[in-house]
């Protein structure tokens, strides 16, 4: 058996001659199809592989991508960007957080805007990263303020873990981190009796790459049982779309309903249990987050569980954060286009008040929302 | 959420359960923690924010490998056949 | 009240929008408009510039400020197919700043004046109390003699085609990597270079070269989108035929990078008369710091003012200005 380079597991999956023949597969299954199919991909990261190399392009007209949730910062309410903001104004306050963070907008403005204005904020590569700085400023609060879907909680979890071990007084957090399965119901079978989601145009999912490795295939296993759509848990290189795409095709062609799982080198049933397991250590999924653009999601958002309370800046700073719930422009319909009911192009705020530099709703916000990418790359698409 | 990439590991500190990995001639080191699989050095694993999250599956990697070149083969094929049927 | 953010320096959307709507308002005049990378005045037998210098880490692989401020200014000159001939030299140095380090800082200046051939004729030095500037901060201003007129990023048209000096994002990868906090070891080093020899050489050779432009922040996406708006056309360019090298293409894989947004210090984007291209690539593969020149595109009007991206596989997307600072991301 040949033996595998580090080199095949990107150019392998980036193969352009694979790509042409796997477009040309797809179209030929395709037309065996008795209707269109629209395929969602849920995670920010799909999107960002099917603009960046233009997969829509090798696409046959009756398949179409609706974009998901897009990234996990712009779904989180604007009030809660807020309370970055406020954190980070505080004189003895240093916020840390992820890079992603950096130009997402709230009231007052992005952490770019309140770095500007003289708060401390540093923006790290890995939460591991905030121990340095807080054995640097010992007289500091260092908040880390956690974004991420379930494949960056377990980061999280184990500075938490770290800070528990060794005592470490000065770091405290501020938890965002939001669950994948919980707004893919919402999507097509939502909670609020005001939202239509029975319109939704959602045939199957390309299920997150990432995600899954941590979370394993089995939290998808509710959509083809209960609810008759297809996933197909999908890698990120464009040959892992390309493929994805194929197996969601042929089971349509074929009639058939199921779970499966195209990123075998990465993705099991299981997922990774220790990972989990520190997950379920320190965070439970409680409450009712409300999803920019979906709503109150029940049980999609992770707390620190109560005998943490010590390290929960939400908690000890209560009195200083906003509270009041600031609702998305009313002309938004980012919920709408996340469900397949209406594109981009359809809104009437699209490109005028609404576009990257002024994102009004989730879909805007980052390089990986529906919006911002019809924006970016308009009629090439 | 899932920037997460494929890198080898080069070296392993296992008192401090850290792996020292290379993505195409880039080194840094990556914990440990949280992979739940025994791995050594010249294993692929993926990388998330300086967390080695699993450890690819060098077969699964391979056997998909093998599937794109037979799909290559396939659509070549098709097209000998059909500018022979041109002829 | 709008205040000044990072997102304004960097060589990308909200730079030129900083630029536009503050200093080009106030200081309007035909010449300041053209945008070149040097100003061409004295009836085009000069080209005047000017370059400040702010890098962190000061030392790094393959250079220091010092190289970097001397390559920066005589680069923007060359652009304009200027012989750089007299620089001044203006230094605000941090209370607490090692005098070891300032020397290393101008020998390095001394060395690469050397390569260009120019020499400083005026300076000024200014010591500020610690934590008013980061270490050193250099401005250097030239004057060049132009040797061959005409270069103009305002005059490319659909008989041009378009080149890269040597494979790019060298200069932005290796900052990132020895940037504290981020800790990536590697081999890789700055392309920080002069670009003078090579310029004059395809000068001696009458290369037909209609712009010339160093890709230095916002990287090879951003000069290709200033020509675009510039010379109001479409760059078409084949993606796989960018050159980069692989720590290049590692360091981007890891932290979220486009190697087309990565800064460059020693490598140009040339817009170069159909006729001329193997001539062109020629001469720059006989110097050693355009060893890797390639032609990567082409000048259509099929979208105005716009950059396409075409992939190896038959689709095509718009490669916009970079915007934003420049940070890792996890999504």
């Amino acid at each position: 058996m040949s033996s595998l380079v580090l080199k095949d597991l990107y150019d392998g999956f980036r193969d352009p001659e694979v790509i042409k023949a796997l477009s040309h597969e797809i179209k030929e299954e395709a037309k065996k199809l008795t209707s269109p199919i629209r395929v969602m991909e849920v995670c920010g990261g799909h999107t960002h592989t099917i603009m960046k190399y233009g997969l829509k392009q090798l696409m046959p007209s009756n398949i179409d991508f609706i974009h998901g949730p897009g990234c996990p910062v712009c779904v989180i309410p604007k009030e809660r960007i807020d309370h970055a903001f406020v954190l980070a104004m505080l004189d003895d306050v240093i916020l840390v957080t992820l890079g992603d963070m950096i130009k997402v907008p709230g009231s007052h403005g992005s952490l770019q805007k309140a770095r500007a204005q003289g708060a401390d904020v540093r923006f790290v590569y890995s939460p591991m990263d905030t121990i340095k700085i807080a054995k640097q400023n010992p007289n500091k609060k260092i908040i880390f303020f956690a974004i991420g879907f379930e494949t960056t909680t377990p980061m999280t979890a184990a500075l938490v873990n770290y800070i528990v071990k060794n005592n470490i007084s000065n770091i405290l957090f501020h938890i965002n981190h939001v669950t994948v399965p919980e707004p893919m119901i919402e999507l097509i079978d939502s909670h609020d009796e005001q939202v239509n989601s029975y319109d939704n145009q959602i045939d199957a999912f390309i299920g997150p790459a990432h995600v899954s490795v941590i979370s394993g295939s089995k939290i998808y296993e509710q959509f083809p049982v209960k609810y008759k759509i297809p996933v197909v848990v999908s890698g990120f290189e464009p040959i892992d779309v390309m493929q994805t795409m194929l197996m969601i095709i042929k089971q349509f062609t074929q009639n058939r309903c199921e779970l499966e799982v195209q990123y075998t080198r990465s993705v099991t049933y299981e997922g990774n249990l220790k990972a989990q397991a520190l997950i379920n250590k320190y965070f439970i999924a409680e409450g009712k987050f409300k999803w920019r653009g979906l709503g109150r999601v029940p049980n999609s958002k992770l707390n620190l569980k109560d005998e943490f309370s010590f390290l929960d800046a939400e908690k000890i700073y209560k009195d200083i954060l906003p509270i009041d719930e600031i609702d998305d422009h009313h002309l938004c319909i980012c919920g709408d286009i996340m469900r397949g009911i209406a594109k981009p192009d359809e809104c009437t705020v699209f490109g005028t008040i609404c576009k990257p530099s002024k994102p009004m709703g989730s879909c805007m916000v980052s390089s990986e929302g529906a919006c911002s990418a019809y924006y970016k790359y308009g009629n090439l698409i | 959420m899932c920037l997460s990439i494929p890198s080898q590991i080069k070296h392993i500190d296992a008192e401090m359960n850290v792996a020292t990995v290379d993505t195409m001639g880039i080194e840094r080191s990556a914990s440990l923690d949280l992979i739940d699989q025994d791995v050594v050095i010249g294993d692929y694993v993926l990388i998330h924010i300086g967390f080695a999250m699993n450890k690819i599956n060098e077969e699964d990697a391979l056997e998909s490998l093998k599937v794109y070149r037979e799909i290559i083969d396939k659509m070549e094929e098709q097209e000998r056949l059909e500018a022979l049927e041109e002829e | 009240m709008k205040t000044i953010d990072l997102a304004h320096g960097n060589g990308g959307e909200e730079n030129n929008e900083l630029i536009s709507r503050i200093f080009y308002k106030h200081f309007k005049n035909d010449i300041l408009e053209k945008s070149e990378d040097a100003a061409v005045i004295q009836d085009g037998n000069l080209a005047f510039s000017t370059d400040s210098f702010t890098v962190s880490p000061i030392i790094f692989p393959g250079g220091d400020i010092g190289k970097l401020s001397i390559c920066g200014t005589c680069n923007d000159l060359a652009m304009m197919g200027a012989r750089p001939k007299y620089l001044t030299c203006a230094v605000i140095i941090e209370e607490g700043f090692e005098q070891k380090k300032l020397e290393r800082i101008v020998k390095s200046m001394k060395k690469e004046l050397e390569i260009n051939g120019a020499i400083i004729v005026s300076g000024d030095t200014k010591v500020v109390p610690r934590g008013s500037v980061d270490q050193i901060f250099i401005n250097t201003t030239g004057i060049g003699e132009i040797q061959k007129k005409g270069i103009s990023s305002n005059s490319i048209t659909t008989e041009d085609v378009i080149l890269v000096s040597n494979s790019i994002g060298k200069h932005g990868a290796t900052i990132f990597a020895n940037r504290e906090g981020i800790e990536l070891s590697t081999s890789l080093k700055s392309d920080c270079a002069s670009l003078w020899p090579v310029v004059e050489k395809l000068i001696e050779n009458d290369v037909k070269i209609t712009a010339l432009r160093d890709a230095t922040r916002g990287g090879v996406s951003a000069v290709l989108n200033e020509w675009a708006k510039q010379s109001n056309v479409c760059i078409e360019v084949e993606e796989n035929k960018i050159p980069t090298c692989e720590e290049v293409n590692g360091i981007c894989e890891m932290l979220g990078f486009e190697a087309l947004s990565l800064a460059n210090e020693g490598t140009f984007v040339l817009a170069i008369k159909k006729e001329d291209e193997q001539k062109a690539l020629e001469v720059l593969h006989s110097c050693d710091i355009s060893k890797e020149a390639k032609v990567i595109g082409k000048v259509t009007t099929s979208y105005v003012e716009k950059v396409i991206l075409h992939s190896a596989w038959g689709t095509k997307r718009f490669l916009d200005t970079p915007t934003g600072e420049l940070l890792p991301r996890i999504c």
